[in-house]
C-alpha cells in the first residue's frame, strides 16, 4: 500500500479494501523500522486518532479524495501540541501553541499527519546534513544525501514512509530533494500558499508546496494548500482554480524554452543527456523547443546568498532565549544570555548565514551588498519576463549532479554553487516543479519546469502529460 | 576585501553570537570565500534599476482597526524558558 498514490489510496479507502487505521498503522510500522532518519517526530497517537475519525467519516460516505490519506509534515510548520523544531536545537523543546494555516487546512481536509519530517536547520541547506537531528539518508542509496532542505519529506515519500509530504522552498528546498529522491515537487508562485505559522527563513522567498508521487497528486494537495490568508500580509488575493481541471489538456503546440545558461559547464553530462531525452519526449508529444537566454542567471547565486541571509539575520533575531526556544544555563547578565543562548542553540550554517546577513546589512556595506543584490534580483526577474513573452514554460535540470555522498561537500561555497538552477525562480517568485526524468547509476534525475506567475495549472498539466507517457515517477527504491 | 579575525568577531557580536577560537578561524576563512563570491556583482551595470524587495510588487494591505486577537498570554508564555506573574524573566539588568 505504501507505493500507492493519493488517487489509488482514496479509491482503496472508499472501496473498504482496508481501513484508514490499518493504512496508518502500516505507515507507522514502516517509519519505526526505517533507518532513513526522515522524521524528527512521529505522531503515532495523533495519527491513529485522526485515522479513526477518517474511518468514521468514510463509513458515513462523507468524504473527499484526501480523507484519511497519511502524509508527512515538514517540521517547519507549526502544529499545535506537537513539537515544531525546524531541525534546530534552538527549538528542540518547542511545542507550538498554535497551528500554521497550512496545518489547519490539512487537518480540516481530514488528512492523517504521521509526523514531522527532518530538515536542514531553519531550512538552510541543500543536503539535509545541517539538521540538529542528524542527516537523512537517500532511499535510493543510503550513502547519499537526500537533498535539502526538505530532505526528510522527500525521503519519506520516496522511501514509502508517507503517501505525500509538505515542503518549503526558499532557494530550491522542494525541487532539489524531489529531484534527488525521484519524486514530484512543486514550488508555487510566491504568495500562493499562506506562510502564517511557517517558520520564516527568508520571508520574500519562502514558499510552501506539495511533495508527491505524481503531478496529479500534487494538484490534489495544492487544491487544499493554496489560497489567500489574511494572517499572512504577503499572501496573494488571487483566485484558486481547481488544479486538477486542466491535467488532461493536450500539450500539442506547447512552446518550451531551454535556457542556454542551464546547460553550460558544471552540468554533469549524464544528467544533461537525461534532461535532453525528457525534452525530446515532449517534442514527440507535439511541443516546440526553443533555445532562450537568461543572461543574469549565474548571478542568482551571489544575489540569493546576500538577500536570503540578510532576511534570515533579521528573522532569527527573535530567537534570544527569552520568549521561547533554547536558553543557556546560568547567564551572567542579559547580554551573556543572548550571546550564549544563540551560540549554543544555532548550528554552524545558521550562524554563518546570520553573520553574512548582519555584515551585509551593516552601515557602510548595505548599498554594496543588499541593495546591489536587490537590483540584480530585478534584472533576473526581468530576464524571465522577456523569455515568457516567447515561451510557455522553461525547462532544464534541477541540480547539476545526482545525489552526492553524505559528508563529501565540506565547504559552504561548493554547496551554494550546486543551487545554481533553482535559485532564480525564488528570486523572481515564479512557480517551478521537479519531476522524475531518469536515472544515472541508479540515482534519480529531476527535470525542472519553470512557469510564469500563477501558472501552476499549466505546470501540473505539462507534468501530468509527461507522466502519462513515462514511468520514471513510478519507479521505487529497493526498500519499498 | 579580506575580513580579518577581528572583523569577523565584530560581525558575530553584531549578530549576538560568540565564536570560540576554532569557529572564529573557520568562519573567517568561509566568510572570506563567500564574500569573494559576492564580488561578482560589482561589475554588473545596475544604474537606474529599482531594487526588488518583493516578487509580487504588492503594497501592504490595510484592514479595519478592530481587535481580532484574544488574550492568549498564558498559552503563549507556556513555551517561555522562565516567566513570573505574566512577565518574561531575564537576568538582572539594573542592580
Amino acid at each position: 500500500m505504501h507505493t500507492k498514490t493519493i488517487v489509488k489510496l482514496a479509491q482503496n479507502l472508499k472501496d473498504k479494501d482496508f481501513s484508514c487505521v490499518e493504512l496508518t498503522q502500516h505507515y507507522l510500522n514502516r517509519i519505526n523500522q526505517s533507518d532513513l532518519n526522515a522524521f524528527i517526530t512521529v505522531a503515532d497517537e495523533l495519527a491513529l486518532a485522526q485515522a479513526q475519525v477518517a474511518d468514521d467519516k468514510i463509513s458515513l460516505g462523507n468524504v473527499s479524495i484526501l480523507t484519511g490519506i497519511p502524509y508527512a509534515h515538514k517540521d517547519i510548520f507549526c502544529t499545535k501540541g506537537v513539537k515544531t523544531s525546524a531541525g534546530s536545537k534552538m527549538l528542540d523543546t518547542f511545542i507550538s501553541p498554535y497551528d500554521a494555516t497550512i496545518s489547519q487546512k490539512l487537518n480540516q481536509a481530514d488528512l492523517v499527519m504521521l509526523g514531522k519530517t527532518n530538515m536542514d536547520e531553519f531550512a538552510m541547506g541543500s543536503s539535509n546534513e545541517n539538521s540538529f537531528y542528524g542527516a537523512v539518508k537517500n532511499p535510493w542509496n543510503h550513502l547519499k544525501i537526500p537533498g535539502g532542505s526538505s530532505g526528510g519529506s522527500a525521503a519519506s515519500v520516496a522511501g514509502g514512509l508517507s503517501c505525500f509530504a509538505t515542503g518549503t522552498d526558499t532557494g530550491g528546498s522542494i525541487r532539489q530533494p524531489a529531484s534527488l529522491c525521484g519524486i514530484t515537487g512543486l514550488k508555487p508562485t510566491y504568495g500562493r500558499i499562506s506562510r502564517y505559522g511557517m517558520i520564516a527563513y527568508a520571508s520574500s522567498l519562502d514558499q510552501a508546496g506539495p511533495m508527491t508521487k505524481t503531478a496529479q497528486d500534487a494538484a490534489i494537495v495544492l487544491n487544499v494548500m493554496a489560497g489567500f490568508d489574511e494572517k499572512d500580509s504577503t499572501s496573494a488575493e488571487q483566485k484558486v482554480p481547481d488544479y486538477t481541471t486542466n491535467l488532461n489538456d493536450s500539450i500539442k503546440g506547447l512552446i518550451i524554452g531551454l535556457p542556454k545558461e542551464f546547460f553550460s559547464s558544471g552540468l554533469d553530462d549524464e544528467v544533461a543527456s537525461n534532461i535532453m531525452a525528457a525534452v525530446k519526449e515532449f517534442e514527440v508529444m507535439g511541443a516546440i523547443v526553443k533555445e532562450v537566454s537568461l543572461p543574469n542567471s549565474a548571478y542568482a547565486i551571489p544575489a540569493y546568498y546576500i538577500v536570503a541571509p540578510c532576511e534570515c539575520s533579521s528573522n532569527l533575531s527573535r530567537l534570544d532565549g527569552v520568549r521561547y526556544g533554547y536558553r543557556t544555563k546560568d547567564a551572567k547578565n542579559l547580554e551573556d544570555l543572548y550571546l550564549r543562548s544563540r551560540s549554543e542553540g544555532f548550528g554552524e550554517e545558521v550562524k554563518r548565514r546570520i553573520m553574512i546577513g548582519a555584515y551585509a546589512l551593516s552601515a557602510g556595506y548595505y548599498d554594496a551588498y543588499y541593495l546591489k543584490a536587490q537590483k540584480v534580483r530585478h534584472l533576473i526577474s526581468d530576464d524571465f519576463k522577456k523569455v515568457f513573452e516567447q515561451v510557455d514554460v522553461i525547462m532544464g535540470p534541477v541540480s547539476p549532479t545526482t545525489a552526492f555522498d553524505l559528508g563529501s561537500v565540506k565547504d559552504p561555497v561548493s554547496m551554494y554553487l550546486a543551487d545554481i538552477y533553482t535559485l532564480s525562480a525564488n528570486l523572481a517568485g515564479l512557480p517551478a516543479m521537479s519531476i522524475p526524468a531518469g536515472f544515472v547509476q541508479n540515482l534519480p534525475v529531476g527535470l525542472q519546469l519553470i512557469g510564469n506567475y500563477w501558472s501552476e495549472s499549466k505546470l501540473l498539466n505539462i507534468a501530468h502529460q509527461f507522466q502519462l507517457q513515462t514511468d520514471w515517477h513510478s519507479k521505487t527504491p529497493q526498500e519499498c | 576585501m579580506a575580513l580579518t579575525e577581528k572583523k569577523v568577531n565584530q560581525i558575530a557580536y553584531l549578530a549576538r553570537l560568540s565564536l570560540n577560537e576554532a569557529q572564529l578561524k573557520n568562519n573567517t576563512q568561509d566568510l572570506n570565500a563567500i564574500f569573494s563570491l559576492f564580488e561578482q556583482l560589482v561589475n554588473i551595470e545596475t544604474d537606474g534599476i529599482e531594487p526588488m524587495s518583493h516578487p509580487l510588487h504588492m503594497s501592504q494591505r490595510l484592514r479595519e482597526d478592530v481587535v481580532t486577537e484574544q488574550d492568549q498570554s498564558i498559552l503563549l508564555q507556556s513555551v517561555a524558558p522562565e516567566t513570573s506573574n505574566g512577565y518574561y524573566l531575564v537576568p538582572t539588568v539594573i542592580e
